[in-house]
């Protein structure tokens, strides 16, 4: 299988005009009882860039596996140039022409990037030798051609999520991608690389290409997108136009109701400081420690927010603090005591509670009942505990109360976790972990990968929570999510606290370059405020 | 001195030479295995039954190359049960092999038996073994020759490329439309084939005869050399000289009086501290990691979270 040849100009695809490239029509997929799709449609012209956005559950995700041969439609056609195709496999869709940038890359890791454009769409030498040659001309075709700054030598394992995004649209292109699916794109993405990236998908755009982007940060659908086309349970809800319509409108479409977007910002009242982080240091005992000497303070009826790309100590230095990471060196106090050598539970006697950043593997036991789980950190003492035994009825009770509460979808306690959707389950260990009603709590993307109305209700209970003279410690990799809650800001990298930003300072420009691991004094002069 | 002179001397190449080959073919075919990402220990098995077959094809034809052949398709024959129960139904690979194992050695016993009559031990001396040239059988000289040949392959040939992604990350090789239960379906049996080679080597090349359990944990040794190299083949070759040579010392140190149990176990003492300091070497490699790798510089870790809800969308 050799490559075909890029085409740069416009009039590639060949489609007659007015007739859309690419055509999803009235497409049904259902998995058992679950309608994912339904009669849902979608448009692609030639040289546009379309956003398809919708909440968690809308249909998006099926409706791309569609597109590229991941799932097979039940109902529905999909027109290629105005032919009905059916594609059986991935393989066939890129052969008509689809690619596709999934959320989790894959890549081989110790292999270069030129081998993994490559990889089966190889050029052979004789005798069926690799020519590793040409693979590094073809990617440095490419680059060049598209801005896709890469060292096709490098290997994968040593680069950045920005440089390995960047090798899978490569990948993609070598395939002679005319349709080029990006899901959630800019989720692990700094805002310099999101920048960068942007202007990569409008080079595309320009030379022809059709991009999908697959979200639902309406921002970067009113930055980038040409058109929008939106999902909501599963059928196609509008088609916009980008430069006629707005977000509160997409975000109507989506919802099916008017939703508050920026979920403005409240400033908190600060009172004495409860939380008190002093050199702490977490990492093996030899070797670059992965909290490197942090301190910081969080005081009551503040909201503290942590900004950071995934994997830049934020995770650690919570763990640490809620006793489940050991730390080498620091001090972490609670009011006025030291937690030092206090284990988990321990601490949270202490008063700390902790919503962990992974709901599913450390935030819940999924095969355990929702009842279980809400009363797990309430019983050890009554009323949940009677004596040497666990009152069943207090359980219930307690788990009914966060539920109706916390506003959890569940048909009854006894469910297991696991069956909960996404925002539904961080509901309920937001639910427990507030019901402890702790004075200071650790939070860790308290809202990822759940949709604008479990967003909008989390971060609500957030404010109401820090309003109540609790301290909120927050870490999260959404800047939006920082700018809706946090009263000052901290920005992690490499394990240090390279930035300590005041509300009024932590603009956009500011937090990403130091999230990049640049000083704001030296950054990009001129820029920002 | 005396005794150094009496261990060490050039005759003891041809009896490392001897002892390496069946170890080295062996090796070569879990390297195959290892870098389509199937952990084959069933080595041991395949090789045992390879002896078995090598002599039964030999003494029923009265052609060594008919024993042979019989070995390799016998070798075959036992991968393919690894490979049907593994790679296509998803067992265990570990446990599949080690029942393997233990089947070949159940198996071989109970054929020696009831094809052979006897019991131990089958020898006669109008079986005829492999012809040798300048006193090593040709498949030494395979062997050797197929360390080079299959390091190019592996690094050069496009299949051999393929096969590596197959092995390092499967999901991303099937995502590009390689068919990943192909690959290794064809890494399993190639080495069901070495292993039936190294069978033959030990029953007809370096003795003439099949006893109980003859392998002796060679094929043990070889997946210990698998590891030991990473399944590079050179890597595999130095790995089994190293064994081949304790086992040749081993035989030396008997001719001196030290007490033949001691000096049959020398190998498996070798293989034992070579074990132990792999072992050492990855956890310290593994725990550098962190430190040689900047963490903002890693690949994302997937996040469950995030990919659950994709699944369910």
């Amino acid at each position: 299988m050799t490559p075909r040849k890029a085409e740069p100009s416009a009039e590639s695809g060949g489609d007659p005009a007015g007739e859309p490239r690419v055509e999803l029509a009235g497409i049904v997929k259902r998995f058992g009882d679950v309608v994912a799709n339904d009669a849902a449609d979608l448009r692609l012209a030639t040289g546009e860039i379309h956003a398809l956005v919708g909440e968690n559950g809308a249909g998006k995700s099926t409706l791309m596996s569609v597109l590229y041969g991941l799932i097979a439609p039940d109902e529905g056609e999909i027109r290629v140039a105005g032919k009905p195709v059916r594609f059986r496999s991935p393989v066939e869709a890129v052969e008509a022409g689809m690619g596709m940038v999934h959320q989790a890359f894959r890549l081989f890791p110790s292999m270069t990037v030129a081998e993994n454009v490559v990889y089966r769409a190889e050029t052979r030498g004789t005798a069926g030798l690799l020519d590793r040659r040409a693979a590094v001309r073809a990617v440095q075709d490419l680059s060049e051609r598209y801005g896709l700054r890469v060292d096709p030598r490098a290997r994968i394992r040593n680069l950045s999520v920005g440089v390995l995004q960047r090798v899978e649209i490569l990948k993609a292109l070598h395939r002679d991608a005319q349709v080029l699916i990006l899901d959630e794109p800019t989720a692990v993405l700094t805002p310099q690389e999101t920048r960068l990236l942007f202007d990569v998908l409008r080079g595309l755009r320009d030379s022809g290409r059709t991009v999908v982007i697959v979200t639902h940060k309406l921002g970067e659908v009113l930055e980038l997108s040409d058109n929008v086309t939106v999902l909501r349970d599963g059928r196609t809800v509008a088609r916009l136009v980008t430069a006629e319509t707005t977000g509160a409108e997409i975000a109507r479409h989506m919802t099916g109701r008017a939703v508050d977007l920026d979920g403005h910002y409240v400033p908190g009242t600060p009172a004495a400081a409860v939380l008190t982080v002093e050199g702490l240091t977490v990492g093996p005992p030899t070797g670059r420690p992965v909290v490197d000497d942090v301190s910081l303070t969080v005081r009551a009826g503040e909201i503290v927010g942590i900004a950071g790309v995934a994997g830049n100590g934020q995770l650690e230095l919570l763990e640490a603090i809620a006793g489940l990471r050991p730390s080498r060196s620091g001090s972490v106090r609670v009011g006025g005591t030291g937690l030092h050598g206090f284990s988990a539970g321990r601490r949270r006697e202490a008063g700390i509670a902790y919503i962990p950043e992974d709901r599913a593997a450390t935030g819940s036991a999924v095969a355990a009942s929702v009842a279980d789980n809400l009363a797990v950190g309430f019983h050890r003492r009554s009323p949940l505990r009677r004596g040497w035994r666990l009152d069943r009825s207090a359980v219930r009770d307690h788990a009914r109360r966060i539920i109706e509460h916390f506003d959890i979808k569940v048909s009854t306690p006894a469910v297991a976790a696991g069956t909960l959707s996404g925002g539904n389950l961080q509901k309920l260990v937001v639910g427990r972990e507030m019901a402890h009603d702790a004075p200071v709590l650790l939070v860790d993307q308290p809202t990822r990968g759940v949709d604008i109305g479990a967003i909008e209700n989390i971060h609500g209970r957030l404010r109401a929570y820090r309003d109540a003279g609790h301290a909120v410690l927050l870490a999260s990799a959404e800047l939006s999510e920082l700018m809706a809650l946090a009263d000052r800001v901290l920005v992690m990298f490499g394990g240090r606290v390279v930035a300590d930003l005041d509300r009024a300072d932590a603009t956009e420009e500011n937090v990403g370059l130091a999230m990049a691991g640049i000083p704001a004094s030296t950054g990009a002069p001129g820029t920002g405020s | 001195m005396n005794v150094l002179t009496e261990l060490v001397d050039l005759s003891l190449i041809p009896s490392i030479l001897r002892a390496l080959t069946p170890v080295l073919l062996a090796a070569l075919g879990g390297a195959i295995c290892a870098k389509a990402g199937v952990f084959n220990v069933g080595l041991e098995g395949f090789m045992l039954v390879g002896a078995f077959a090598a002599v039964a094809g030999s003494w029923f034809t009265g052609s060594a190359w008919v024993g042979v052949l019989a070995a390799v398709l016998a070798g075959a024959g036992m991968a393919a049960l690894l490979a049907i129960a593994s790679v296509k139904y998803g067992g265990d690979e570990i446990i599949v092999g080690i029942a393997l194992n233990l089947l070949a050695v159940g198996l071989t016993a109970f054929l020696l038996r009831t094809v052979f009559g006897r019991q131990g031990t089958f020898t006669e001396p109008t079986l005829q073994g492999l012809p040798t040239i300048a006193g090593q059988t040709p498949l030494t000289y395979l062997a050797w020759l197929l360390v080079p040949v299959l390091a190019v392959f592996l690094r050069r040939h496009v299949w051999g490329f393929r096969l590596q992604g197959v092995g390092e990350a499967p999901e991303a090789a099937r995502s590009l439309g390689v068919d990943t239960v192909k690959y290794r379906y064809g890494a399993v049996l190639a080495s069901g084939v070495l292993c039936g080679l190294a069978g033959a080597q030990l029953s007809l090349g370096n003795v003439v005869l099949f006893s109980q359990n003859m392998t002796a944990g060679r094929g043990w040794v070889a997946v210990v050399a698998v590891l030991l190299a990473q399944a590079a083949p050179f890597g595999v070759l130095l790995a089994a000289l190293l064994f081949a040579t304790a086992e040749a010392l081993g035989f030396r140190l008997q001719g001196v009086g030290l007490p033949s149990q001691l000096a049959s176990a020398t190998p498996y003492v070798l293989t034992l501290i070579a074990l132990i300091v792999a072992s050492v070497r990855a956890r310290r490699v593994l725990g550098r990691a962190p430190g040689e790798v900047p963490s903002e510089d890693r690949p994302p870790v997937e996040n469950p979270a995030a990919s659950t809800h994709v699944s369910r969308e």
